[in-house]
């Protein structure tokens, strides 16, 4: 599995990669995020030696067992603490976080528990599994905060020096390779991730991964401006 | 079960003379569910503790028992006919007052059972994909919004109510529980029922 791959080699890979991306934020260039896109995505491809074969029936029990929390059509549910989307999620981003679990790279004790278990084949079952679930948004959410929400996913908010979210997680924000779809996602999912992200994310100083792309955005929006972006992401179909 | 099936017989005659009773609506209202739910609503088996419950849980639980999509067996013997005749209106307010009350824990599980409980309650059991109970019903099993309080309530409720979603009653709810109690061995709900009914 690459995974395995990038632990071992982790730092240069990462460490190019989030040079180049911050030099794209603070230039903005769609090209080179595009570029930078490609990179990501070529990390992402599997390996064929990690067949440790699971039978359909595990899989199906796994599957309906991920369901139980994140909704039957994986399109999320509001728990004591939100539960995010995966259907339609890239399955490249989905390997990756649930590796970070696993890792302690990304902290989540829930997860921790689901993850640690999962065979490699496993993980690729269903991370394709997910992808191909199309369930309405689970909605919700205030709908007035939507137009503001809009303009900074478009255009980002250059007096902060934070790029477009479309540049990276595409115009209808399906995600690309290790950059998640974010169309659909629970507002308060959103909402948590933005404001915890240097607590919950790249954990592992010696391992530093994708998370790093992210933080200076996370870091520079305002409490007002991840509430209004949430709200516009979590009404795209 | 004679001494509910009595007090249903009795409650009906209640009923009909509360209705003509006007002016004390509220307080007569309440007193057709502690009747049955106990002192301050604090649980008297089988109708399990109401105080401090989850309002918009305890809503929709009265909306589940008139239209009989609640439909096991103590639900049906008593719910039905309790909420047969409950406006929307007294529902909501009837709510209200249950979830403002505080809950006292009924304490009445298996000592010995209670560590495996909160092991599987914080954990889940990965490998026979049971899920984590606290991702849905809180660190201290507190709930929130629709989804209710399992902390302190009576032992035999909570395992009842584990055991009759494996069974197949409730079965048309648009919630995760069904599938998530049907995973769970006896052993498991009794250690489950037993953890949660030690907590305040
Ligand atoms: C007990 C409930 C529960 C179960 C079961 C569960 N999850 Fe999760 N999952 C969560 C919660 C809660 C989060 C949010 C974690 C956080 O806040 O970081 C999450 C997050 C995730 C994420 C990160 C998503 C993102 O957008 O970054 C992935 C991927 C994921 N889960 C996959 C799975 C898979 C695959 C399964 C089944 C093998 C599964 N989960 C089973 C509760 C659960
Ligand atoms: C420079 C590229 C880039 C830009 C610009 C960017 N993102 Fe991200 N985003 C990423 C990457 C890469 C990840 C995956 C992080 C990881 O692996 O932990 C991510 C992850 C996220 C997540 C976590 C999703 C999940 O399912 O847990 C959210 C939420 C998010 N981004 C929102 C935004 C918003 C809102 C904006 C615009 C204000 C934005 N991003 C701009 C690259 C970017
Ligand atoms: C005749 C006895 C009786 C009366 C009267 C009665 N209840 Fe109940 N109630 C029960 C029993 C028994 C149960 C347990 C049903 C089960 O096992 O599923 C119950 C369950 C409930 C539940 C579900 C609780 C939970 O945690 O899911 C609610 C809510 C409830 N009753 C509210 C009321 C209200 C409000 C009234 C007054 C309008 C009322 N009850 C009157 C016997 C009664
Ligand atoms: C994905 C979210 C989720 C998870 C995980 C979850 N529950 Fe629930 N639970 C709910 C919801 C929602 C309800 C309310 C159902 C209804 O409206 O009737 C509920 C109701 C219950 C009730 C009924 C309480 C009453 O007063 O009658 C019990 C008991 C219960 N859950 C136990 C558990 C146990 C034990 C676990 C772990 C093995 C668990 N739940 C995991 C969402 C969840």
């Amino acid at each position: 599995m690459n995974l395995s791959y990038r632990r071992n080699n982790a730092t240069p890979l990462n460490e190019t990669i989030r040079r180049r991306f911050m030099k794209a934020v603070s230039l903005q260039t769609t090209l080179q995020l595009t570029f930078l896109a490609i990179v990501l995505s070529a990390m992402g491809r599997a390996d064929a030696k990690d067949a440790a074969a699971v039978s359909k029936q595990e899989v199906q029990a796994k599957i309906r067992y991920c369901q139980d929390c994140h909704g039957l059509s994986g399109q999320g549910f509001r728990g004591f603490f939100p539960i995010p989307r995966l259907a339609g999620q890239q399955p490249e981003y989905l390997k990756n976080q649930l590796q970070a679990f696993v890792e302690r790279r990304r902290t989540n004790n829930i997860m921790f528990n689901v993850a640690h278990v999962l065979k490699p084949a496993m993980i690729t079952a269903i991370a394709t599994s997910f992808q191909q679930l199309n369930p309405k948004p689970l909605g919700g959410a205030p709908k007035k905060l939507v137009a503001a929400g809009k303009n900074i996913f478009e255009n980002g908010v250059p007096d902060a020096n934070v790029a477009a979210c479309a540049a990276c997680h595409g115009p209808e924000a399906t995600g690309h390779g290790e950059i998640p779809r974010l169309a659909g996602q629970l507002d308060s999912y959103v909402v948590m991730e933005l404001t915890t992200w240097t607590h919950e994310r790249g954990q592992n100083p010696a391992n530093p991964d994708t998370s790093t792309i992210m933080k200076p955005v996370a870091h520079s929006l305002t409490k007002p401006q991840i509430e209004a972006v949430a709200v516009y992401v979590s009404s795209l179909k | 079960m004679k001494l509910l099936r009595l007090k249903s017989a009795v409650l009906a005659i209640a009923f009909s003379a509360v209705s003509s009773l006007a002016g004390h609506a509220e307080s007569h209202a309440i007193r057709n569910c502690t009747w049955c739910h106990g002192t301050s609503a604090q649980g008297y088996l089988p109708a399990p503790r109401l105080a401090g419950q989850k309002r918009q849980y305890l809503e929709n639980q009265l909306v589940g028992f008139s239209q009989h999509t609640r439909d096991n067996p103590f639900s049906k013997q008593y719910m039905w006919f309790a909420t047969a005749s409950l406006s929307p209106k007294t529902a909501h307010d009837l709510a209200i007052y249950f979830s403002e009350l505080s809950p006292k824990p009924a304490e009445d599980g298996n000592q010995q059972l209670a560590a495996m409980g909160r092991k599987i309650y914080q954990d889940g059991i990965p490998d026979s994909n049971i899920v984590a109970c606290i991702a849905c019903h809180g660190p201290n099993a507190e709930g929130v919004r629709e989804i209710p309080r399992l902390g302190g309530l009576e032992f035999s409720y909570l395992q009842r109510r584990l055991e009759q979603w494996g069974e197949g009653y409730n079965k048309t709810a648009m919630h995760p529980m069904p599938h998530v109690a049907s995973q769970l061995s006896a052993k498991q709900i009794a250690a489950l029922a037993s953890y949660l009914s030690f907590i305040k």
